[in-house]
């Protein structure tokens, strides 16, 4: 995987929150932009037991990574911009972590490219996160899922791409 | 050459980075583990379950079959738990 995409692409790696309102709102629809769509993924508290999720990261690696599937998704969908800002350091429950943003012509290609994008995200882009329990006490690094792993490799197969 | 280390690999080999002089025979990454493992219990440990070590050479995804070749750095971490 390598290349730069054609398309406009905003990567943040960041401690401070975002709000994917006004991330949305910078995205200037173009002529032939007739679909955005936009994903964020919270901090669960998991019933109240945890206070925060604590995320280590890649510095270099994360924004180059990110910059190699966004360059895929828009070599497997006709893109007209991308976005992906992901935080890092501690990150109370109820904060936003990840948004996606994937902007086309046409809504198909904008929901595959978002779902892709994050399905990819979770098992190539260097992120690690610690459970901080309600008490404060850091807890456990959080295990990888199977799920993921599947989620990922669904998009795989080269005609996946519609 | 440049080595880092992320998560709970960090924390079990107790140093985020260390810059080490490559022995001649060191060609891949999985070369370098296996002498990792060899300089202590700390490594030992870490890396004893390569099944659950993911690598990278300079910011890339790497195999334990990928040769080092002219790399600067090289990472080790647990597999991604971002998003």
């Amino acid at each position: 995987m390598a290349g730069q995409a054609s398309f406009p692409v905003s990567i943040r790696v960041e401690e401070a929150p975002f709000d994917p309102t006004a991330e949305l709102a910078r995205l200037s629809g173009a002529d032939d932009m007739g679909a955005v769509v936009s994903f964020t993924g919270l901090c669960r508290g998991e019933g109240g037991r945890l206070a925060a999720l604590e995320l280590e990261h890649y510095p270099g690696m994360v924004e180059a990574e990110l910059a190699r599937l966004i360059a895929e998704a828009g070599r497997r969908w006709p893109l007209l911009a991308v976005t992906v800002i992901h935080r890092h350091g501690r990150i109370a429950v109820g904060e936003p972590i990840v948004l996606v943003i994937t902007a086309s012509a046409h809504r198909e290609a904008a929901f595959s490219a978002a779902a892709f994008l994050m399905d990819w995200l979770k098992t190539r882009a260097p992120f690690w996160k610690r459970e901080i329990a309600a008490d404060g006490t850091p807890g456990d690094w959080i295990e990888a899922k199977a799920d993921d792993d599947a989620a990922a490799s669904r998009w795989d197969a080269p005609e996946a791409a519609q | 050459m440049k080595v880092r280390y992320f998560a709970w690999l960090r924390e079990r080999v107790g140093r985020a980075e260390e810059e080490i002089a490559l022995p001649p025979h060191i060609e891949t990454v999985g070369d370098l583990v296996g002498w990792l493992k060899s300089r202590g219990p700390e490594f030992e440990g870490a890396f004893e379950n390569a099944a659950v070590v993911r690598a990278a050479l300079d910011h890339t995804h790497a195999s334990l079959d990928t040769r080092l070749g002219q790399a600067q750095e090289v990472a080790f971490f647990p597999p991604m738990t971002g998003g």
